[in-house]
């Protein structure tokens, strides 16, 4: 019941887009086409869970015994960028079509501030090994999601010709992020 | 003079936010209040300023292999800096910000800028440089932090103007999007 909520809260209370602002240049820069947007979300999924496991193991059994806990952040974006390349390598090996399709997305991840963002909250609210992994899919997900329905209200609007001359492209992309945001505050409450 | 136009240049022609549109994270989720936004903009700007500066220092002994994990690390120890500085310093705004502040390593302009212009411009140049954007990136804060307060809360820099609740959505998510939508159209009609 607890991870059940644990997921709830991720995914829609807390959605790490809409309301937390992490990962937002992706979610700009990745959401033109639902094709892209899917293989982005699944990339996220996949390193962001990774990622937040092994931040997890590296800050209870090397920076916490240690007393190097201000290590954090140069020890994790360390860790998150060559974990990326280590993922592509082994992607590459055991499964190339799912290499082909995440491939191109996953150098990009590195600087996706998701995957950091997520990796320092979990530790930051004292989650456990279980709780940490999937508050950290459940994050993914909630990732994935915000950026396919972005990603298909996008598509729509790349249609409609009625929009005015200065707020093409950008500016109206970002009042729909708004609007989009704004259902999802529906979602409050349903989980404290 | 010419440094003076490399400052300028990054205030007003390659304003970080509104034209560059990078670093959207901490734009769209430290602007609740003008105060935030303004001290998140100047701790970006100490550690793209000093970031800078080191990088073009030391950009012709590091091999171009291994060149981006180098400017990391390097960002990352200007990063864990200013969050000690301002954990000690400025505790309440430092608390407010919370994981924004180490999430500044991951901020796409302290890279761009290291890549683009550090690496291949003389010191001094690099630090007006990385002063330049800073300040940009400092004005874009405070300015839509300055646009959500006043909408939100009716006040200007924690003064209220009218004594009763705000729009309350411009204070909450969604208000961020909208907002800054609106302000990257003026821009860019400004612009034209």
């Amino acid at each position: 019941m607890e991870y059940i909520l644990l997921v709830v809260a991720a995914i829609f209370v807390n959605n790490v887009v809409l309301s937390q602002f992490l990962g937002i240049c992706p979610f700009l820069g990745v959401s033109n086409k639902v094709s892209t947007s899917l293989g982005m979300g699944g990339a996220v999924i996949f390193v962001l869970t990774i990622a937040a496991i092994v931040t997890y193991l590296i800050q209870n059994f090397i920076l916490a015994p240690l007393k190097i806990e201000y290590m954090q952040t140069v020890c994790f974006i360390l860790v998150i960028a060559s974990l990326v390349q280590m993922v592509e390598i082994v992607l590459k090996k055991v499964s190339i079509s799912l290499y082909q399709a995440l491939g191109i997305f996953l150098p990009l991840i590195t600087t996706n501030c998701a995957v950091l963002g997520i990796a320092l909250l979990s530790i930051q609210k004292g989650y456990n090994l279980a709780q940490t992994t999937v508050f950290a899919f459940a994050s993914g997900t909630g990732f994935a999601l915000a950026l396919l329905l972005f990603a298909g209200l996008r598509e729509q609007l790349e249609l409609s010709s009625n929009v005015p001359k200065s707020m093409k492209g950008m500016p109206v992309a970002m009042i729909v992020a708004g609007l989009l945001a704004m259902a999802f505050m529906g979602f409050s409450g349903v989980v404290k | 003079m010419k440094r003076l136009q490399i400052i300028l240049k990054g205030i007003f022609k390659e304003n970080p936010t509104f034209v560059l549109m990078l670093g959207m994270c901490p734009t769209l989720a430290t602007t609740s209040s003008a105060i935030n936004g303004m001290s998140m903009g100047l701790a970006t700007t100490f550690v793209l300023a000093l970031s800078n500066l080191t990088i073009s220092a030391v950009a012709k002994f590091i091999p171009d292999k291994v060149r981006i994990p180098s400017y990391i690390v390097i960002i990352a120890t200007f990063v864990t800096a200013i969050d000690l500085l301002m954990a000690g310093y400025i505790p309440d705004i430092h608390a407010t910000l919370g994981i924004f502040i180490p999430l500044i390593v991951v901020n796409c302009i302290v890279l761009a800028r290291a890549e683009s212009f550090a690496a291949k411009n003389s010191a001094v140049d690099s630090i007006c440089d990385g002063l330049g954007i800073g300040l940009g990136f400092t004005l874009a804060l405070t300015l839509l932090g300055f646009v959500r307060e006043l909408l939100g809360a009716y006040s200007v820099f924690g003064f209220k103007l009218i004594k009763t609740d705000g729009i309350i959505l411009f204070v909450l998510a969604p208000g961020a999007f909208i907002a800054l939508g609106y302000l990257i159209a003026i821009f860019k009609k400004i612009k034209k």
